[in-house]
């Protein structure tokens, strides 16, 4: 134990005090406080009054569009000639026209725009004067305001998880944003520091210090020490990452101005808002809820419902059990192989699988109490990626419980195979390896 | 006393037997000679030694007991295939592996600041491995081998990528080493060093042991009791027990011949023979040399094998 324990000291010390792993570790944060304060400033900055004239030859508009934060609108009393020379000069960015017939012709209405109008704008200023139109066309028939207002009903489902505590507001947008984030850096790790292992042993290999080493300890003992010497790497960067990250936010919403809460909200809000496939309805429906707080908002309220202490220790869980499982195979490969290129025809087999999970992940997420999500769940090889975006939607207890079972026996096999290749293979030099002889390393005695 | 036996030792690989049925001793105090062709089997044997692997059949005893863990710190090993880490530092490179054989930090500094000042390397510690030239970093490995003060050292071609005056800084460290009552294993092929250092050895061919013994009971059995002779004059004929093995001239004008007399005839029947017929410039006799040993006793077993 002591001596694993010397050993997975240097494995660690050296890592940490490698430039790339100080770069990378400043680096990360820095490219997501970047990449938040980026798209912070877009949002900010893309609510940029716009100037709209309207010329309304009815009459029947005036007062209609409502001024907002992106548009406020003028009704200049001219005719369209006079109002698209005087445009300019008076500072208007869009100019909508709205002829006489426009109730028998809807589609007469015209909007100039000196560059491109947004589609937003368009959106707008269409809904309104069809809404405007239709009121007045069904005045017409006999049908007044107040029958309207009680035939418009709105159906805006929540969905709401039942559990053993009782119902919870969820959302599974917020769910599966964070199941999928899990997953993502479960996936993302696992390479990462996977292949970081391999690299370890194939330089102790090629560096034929190896045979120094197994003098004074058990093969079993330096690749263990390495696994988890190289794990222990991985949480500190992790670690570094979250605090450094979460103090770039801080500072840098603070000179902006804003929480780094409100920054991802108007974030999601501006992306949401500028989504043109969303139908007229639909996009009622999301105004309200933007008028609300925002579907962010959504989100973060929703964050507050989801088993936090839960997903956090399943992520650790799951992390350390699938880098386990994966780093036994790649610190095999290492040892098997004497340079890197060779690594390529057993590497595939490998990343198959981690690759795979990421790709099921997709059709968890849609489905994830579906028999895909049961079975990649339990496997050990897909269990840690598809597990961490089950996580967020409620997984059986009895069903978590038989994924990690598995997955300690999956990675507890994967160390005992690895060993048996691993002590066999850091003494093998210039012998081209098969699949074959791998299989008869496994047999070897002693 | 033996610092180290191994009983009848058998190591099996898939379809080849690496070892088979070797059993060796080794003399506390000496340096002992493990020799053979590539391949006979020596690192096999070295690394059960080492217990890097386990032998099929046999046991090993290092001072009477059977190999356990516990006497990893008892030895120290100089592989062959050697290397450092390169992008670590000389001195934390070596308290690591110090501290991999057993000792605490304390003691492996040490130990250490004594071999560095014996070398007069105290200005490498803080230097990266892979800024120091070849032989700088083979005295480093060198020093990795012996610093945790071991009583058995193994030496797998120690001299192998070292000038001449490293070298000889080595074998004088390892004639210091045998004097303070360490026991040296000495792996190699060449033979002058064998012949310089080793006190014992044992000749590995073919998986089997072949030879072993002391450096001087092993000369002494294959003495062919074979005299060199510079002369001037005529010999003339020999007499019937005597036989001439060889006849020829100097560089200088002095004929030469070598005479093999029988085993239990003596020496100075043979002297007494010459002085009555020529005038002798020298006289001596064939001892040989560890490498026509080496020679002889590996084709022996080559064409014994081939009788098979």
């Amino acid at each position: 134990m002591h001596t694993i324990f010397i050993i997975l000291k240097r494995e660690y010390l050296v890592r940490v005090r490698k430039k790339s792993f100080i770069i990378m570790t400043i680096l990360g944060p820095l490219l997501i406080t970047a990449f938040y304060g980026v798209i912070g400033w877009a949002a900010i900055s893309s609510i940029n009054q716009k100037k709209i004239a309207v010329v309304d030859e009815t009459g029947l508009f005036q007062g209609k569009f409502k001024n907002d934060k992106e548009s406020a609108y003028a009704y200049p009393k001219e005719s369209l000639d006079a109002a698209k020379k005087s445009f300019v000069k008076k500072g208007y960015d869009v100019l909508v026209y709205i002829p006489k017939n426009v109730i028998e012709q809807p589609k007469t209405v015209r909007i100039f725009a000196e560059k491109s109008v947004s589609l937003d704008v368009q959106n707008n200023v269409e809904r309104a004067i069809s809404r405007e139109i239709e009121t007045i066309k069904l005045n017409r028939a006999g049908i007044t305001q107040k029958v309207i207002e009680d035939a418009k009903v709105n159906v805006d489902a929540q969905t709401i998880s039942l559990s053993e505590e009782g119902e919870k507001n969820s959302s599974s947008v917020a769910t599966s944003i964070i199941g999928g984030a899990c997953a993502v850096m479960i996936y993302i790790m696992m390479l990462i520091y996977g292949t970081q292992v391999m690299r370890g042993v194939m330089e102790e290999k090629t560096n034929r210090i190896i045979e120094v080493i197994i003098s004074s300890v058990k093969p079993f003992q330096l690749m263990l020490g390495k696994i988890i010497g190289v794990a222990l790497v991985g949480l500190t960067q992790f670690l570094l990452w979250i605090v450094l990250t979460v103090g770039l936010l801080t500072v840098g919403s603070a000179i902006l101005g804003q929480s780094p809460k409100q920054t991802a909200e108007s974030a999601v809000s501006s992306r949401v808002s500028s989504v043109p496939t969303v139908s007229a309805g639909g996009r009622e429906a999301m105004e309200r809820k933007l008028a609300a707080g925002g579907p962010a908002a959504n989100i973060m309220a929703a964050i507050d419902t989801l088993n936090l202490p839960l997903i956090i220790s399943c992520f650790l869980f799951y992390f350390m059990g699938g880098y386990l499982l994966y780093s036994a195979l790649f610190g095999a490969i290492g040892a098997a192989v004497d340079n890197e290129t060779e690594t390529q025809q057993f590497m595939f087999p490998i990343m198959l699988p981690i690759i795979a999970s990421i790709a099921f992940a997709q059709f968890v997420v849609r489905d994830p109490d579906g028999p895909l999500a049961f079975w990649t769940s339990m496997i050990p090889f897909t269990s840690p990626v598809i597990m961490m975006v089950r996580i967020p939607f409620g997984v059986p207890g009895w069903q978590l419980a038989l994924s990690m079972v598995l997955l300690v026996l999956g990675f507890l096999g994967t160390i005992w195979l690895a060993a048996r290749i691993y002590r066999v293979g850091i003494l093998m030099y210039g012998k081209k390896i098969t699949y074959k002889e791998l299989s008869k390393w496994v047999f070897y005695k002693g | 006393m033996n610092i180290l036996e191994t009983h009848h030792i058998v190591k099996q690989y898939a379809e080849h037997r690496a070892l088979d049925d070797v059993s060796l001793s080794v003399p506390k105090g000496s340096i002992f000679g493990l020799l053979g062709p590539n391949g006979a089997g020596k690192t096999s044997l070295i690394r059960i030694i080492n217990q890097i692997t386990a032998p099929d059949e046999g046991t090993v005893l290092l001072m009477g007991e059977r190999l356990n863990p516990s006497h990893i710190r008892n030895i120290g090993y100089l592989p062959e295939e050697r290397g450092l880490y390169k992008k670590m530092k000389v001195g934390e490179q070596l308290l690591y592996l110090a501290q991999l054989k057993g000792l605490n930090e304390r003691q492996a500094m040490e130990k250490l600041k004594s071999w560095f000042i014996k070398f007069d390397i105290k200005t490498w510690w803080d230097k990266q491995v892979e800024d120091l030239s070849k032989g700088m970093q083979q005295k480093v490995q060198f020093v990795a081998t012996v610093m945790h003060d071991p009583e058995l050292i193994i030496l797998d071609e120690p001299f192998s990528g070292f000038d001449p005056i490293n070298a000889n800084l080595i074998k004088d460290e390892i004639l210091e080493l045998r004097d303070r009552g360490k026991t040296i294993i000495f792996s190699t092929h060449r033979m002058e060093s064998v012949e310089e250092l080793c006190d014992h050895i044992a000749l590995i061919n073919r998986s089997h042991k072949v030879l072993d013994g002391s450096k001087r009971a092993i000369k002494e059995q294959f003495r062919t009791h074979t005299y060199h002779i510079e002369y001037q004059g005529t010999l003339g004929e020999l007499p019937a027990a005597f036989a001439l093995k060889q006849a020829g001239q100097t560089d200088d004008g002095f004929q030469r011949v070598d005479i093999q007399i029988p085993p239990d005839a003596s020496v100075n029947d043979l002297i007494r023979f010459l002085l009555d017929r020529v005038s002798l410039r020298s006289f001596g006799e064939n001892i040989p040399s560890m490498n026509d040993i080496f020679i002889r006793t590996v084709e022996g077993s080559k064409s014994e094998g081939a009788k098979e």
